[in-house]
């Protein structure tokens, strides 16, 4: 079950990587939506995996039995999924502004922070406009 | 106060004000008074709890009364109170100076609410003693950060914005994969507990390898070499209050984290991390301080200078000596002061002078003395011109270097402060020294009068402020010079950290 597990977030984290890489926002954002989805899998299996061992404490017992799977990462994955959904939210939101104002979505023409000044001492002669 | 108390404190009094801020909402004064109040009021919280850290010795606090290493704690050290202390100082600082350099619209939006939740979160990272609740706190930084940033939705802001998010996101993404394989190994989130228990943990090369995969997390964050790409394209995008408060203070949070890291838990294979930090951190200062060089805008310059300097707070701690610890601590204490200071002169310089191209700026020095005053004896301390408060703090790093024969990186380190200069003389030149360029209208009676004396006033205190404050740690830096020793002697003597976390 493991290895299954472990080849599924490899296969996240690459897909996740490509589409990361990608020129158009949308993928770019998508990818990190895929990327908290394989960190979270991977959160879930570091907490042991097993079936059918519900982790219950017996009622005349103080520690719980072995071979149960730990429940605290999983309470951490729940944690980091709302956590992840208000920043995906956000971000969608903020792109979906970006997109209003400046009718672009290629990470490649985004270049209006970045606009380059003339180097100062060419200031007073002609600069073509 | 009980110990707890001044512990949540530091949290719950922006979070307070914050709420207030967002109640209400329709009053522009109200917000614009509580804002201040409520960090008036931080900065006395905080002045309580550094005093009870200096008396005390390191203090801790378990949230809910569920004993250490199952609940969440919180530690207050030197280290975490003299930043929380100088986060609260310079908060109040960028409050006033916002009171005048905000426009309605964004106060409409929510401004003060915004930075007073980024205060409450970066507290949040700083005092806590629990690594989930370490990410939980960045991911409010980080929500916080992002409001901030776009707040107002120009081209230029949402486009910076978009860099920030992403890459932020990533790095994110890259601490909770970290935190969840230390706690597969591990079983605890308790930082304590995870350095008692990594003690006995075989398998170093897997700590190692989770090591790294925070170094690369925190290093994106903190904007080292070749991680640091956003910050040079979103710094300058938002007004100056905002980008001087991203400038002095998120950084070199990721800083304290690492430093935290890197002493208390991750001190297994000191000989392969330290050495990559030691990489990281040379050449950090050294394009840093080159990509500057080649920027022509005043806060361009400044953004790129802070990846520079990031570089000299990694190469005390990957140095790894008490000295050289002492000398991080110092440096990133002054850091926040010098840095926010440059900034929020740039925006002075930008109301007076009508813009950040250096080409179209000019004639500051003949207009208005006290400006290049102020702008030099940041500049002077940032470069480490002694007696300023920047010599010393370079100075304690060269020393720490010297005194274990690390040569190549003290040389480096001392190069870099010399390019630094460069870059400083720059700005100089181009905005206080050289003349207004012709046709300028900033000579004009009526361009001068665009500011009113009122504003003038708001925006110069913070700014006359901090710069006292650098003169004043540059003439006393005993001072801050005790706080930094013992700071570091705690971060290297890790058991004492341990022991009061552990037993309440």
């Amino acid at each position: 079950m493991e290895i299954l597990l472990a080849i599924t977030v490899g296969i996240l984290f690459s897909a996740s990587l490509y589409l990361i890489l990608k020129r158009s926002l949308i993928r770019v954002i998508i990818g990190i939506l895929i990327l908290s989805n394989a960190v979270n899998l991977v959160i879930f299996t570091m907490g042991r995996l097993t079936r059918g061992a519900p982790p219950l404490i017996e009622p005349d017992a103080y520690t719980a039995g072995a071979g149960i799977a730990n429940a605290l990462p999983q309470a951490l994955i729940l944690t980091a999924i709302v956590i992840g959904f208000g920043l995906f939210a956000f971000t969608l939101a903020i792109i979906y502004r970006y997109y209003l104002t400046t009718k672009n979505l290629r990470s490649d023409a985004m270049n209006d922070s970045e606009t380059p000044v003339p180097h100062p001492f060419s200031f007073g002669k002609k600069e073509g406009k | 106060m009980e110990n707890h108390l001044l512990l949540i404190l530091p949290i719950l009094t922006p979070l307070l004000f914050a709420a207030l801020g967002m109640i209400l909402y329709k009053s522009r004064t109200a917000q614009r008074t509580t804002a201040i109040i409520g960090s008036a009021a931080q900065v006395a919280v905080t002045v309580l709890l550094f005093r009870r850290i200096w008396e005390e010795g390191i203090i801790a606090a378990q949230m809910g009364n569920w004993p250490a290493p199952f609940g969440i704690s919180l530690v207050g050290d030197t280290f975490s109170g003299i930043m929380v202390l100088t986060v609260a100082v310079t908060s109040l600082a960028i409050f006033i100076y916002s009171l005048a350099d905000i426009d309605k619209k964004r106060e409409h939006y929510g401004y003060y609410p915004a930075l007073n939740l980024l205060v409450m979160a970066v507290n949040g990272t700083l005092l806590t003693g629990d690594i989930f609740n370490m990410f939980v706190w960045f991911e409010l930084t980080l929500i916080s950060a992002f409001v901030l940033l776009s707040i107002g939705n120009t081209r230029q802001q949402l486009e910076g914005t978009i860099k920030y998010v992403i890459i932020n996101l990533f790095s994110s993404a890259l601490f909770l994969l970290a935190v969840g394989l230390l706690y597969g190994i591990v079983g605890s989130l308790n930082m304590a507990d995870v350095a008692v228990k990594l003690e006995s943990y075989e398998n170093t090369g897997l700590i190692t390898t989770i090591s790294v995969l925070f170094m690369v997390s925190f290093g994106l964050k903190a904007a080292v070499f070749p991680l640091f790409f956003w910050l040079p394209s979103s710094y300058h995008t938002p007004p100056v209050a905002i980008s001087a408060f991203f400038a002095g203070i998120l950084t070199k949070v990721a800083i304290y984290v690492l430093a935290r890291y890197y002493t208390l838990i991750f001190v297994q294979d000191v000989g392969y991390t330290h050495t990559i930090l030691l990489w990281i951190g040379g050449l950090t200062m050294v394009i840093g301080v080159l990509g500057a060089a080649a920027q022509y805008e005043f806060r361009k310059i400044l953004s790129i200078h802070i990846v520079s300097q990031i570089g000299y707070m990694i190469m005390g701690i990957a140095l790894f000596t008490p000295m050289a610890l002492l000398g991080t601590v110092f440096f990133v204490v002054n850091q926040i002061f010098v840095k926010m200071n440059l900034f929020l002169i740039s925006g002075i310089a930008n109301r007076l002078g009508g813009s950040f191209e250096l080409k179209e700026l000019g004639g500051l020095y003949k207009n208005y003395l006290w400006l290049g005053v102020l702008f030099l004896i940041s500049a002077f301390s940032l470069a480490g011109f002694p007696p300023l408060s920047g010599f010393w703090a370079k100075f304690t790093l060269v020393y720490a270097g010297l005194e274990i024969q690390a040569w190549v990186i003290v040389g480096v380190a001392l190069g870099v402060s010399l390019l630094t200069l460069f870059s400083m003389v720059k700005i100089w030149a181009f905005a206080f020294w050289k003349a207004l360029p012709e046709g300028h209208p900033a000579d004009t009676r009526d361009y001068q009068k665009r500011i009113s004396t009122r504003d003038l006033i708001l925006l110069a205190a913070p700014v006359v402020f901090l710069a006292l404050l650098t003169v004043v740690i540059g003439v006393f830096p005993e001072y801050l010079y005790a706080v930094s020793e013992r700071a570091a002697e705690q971060l290297m003597g890790r058991t004492e950290y341990i022991e009061t976390v552990l037993q309440p």
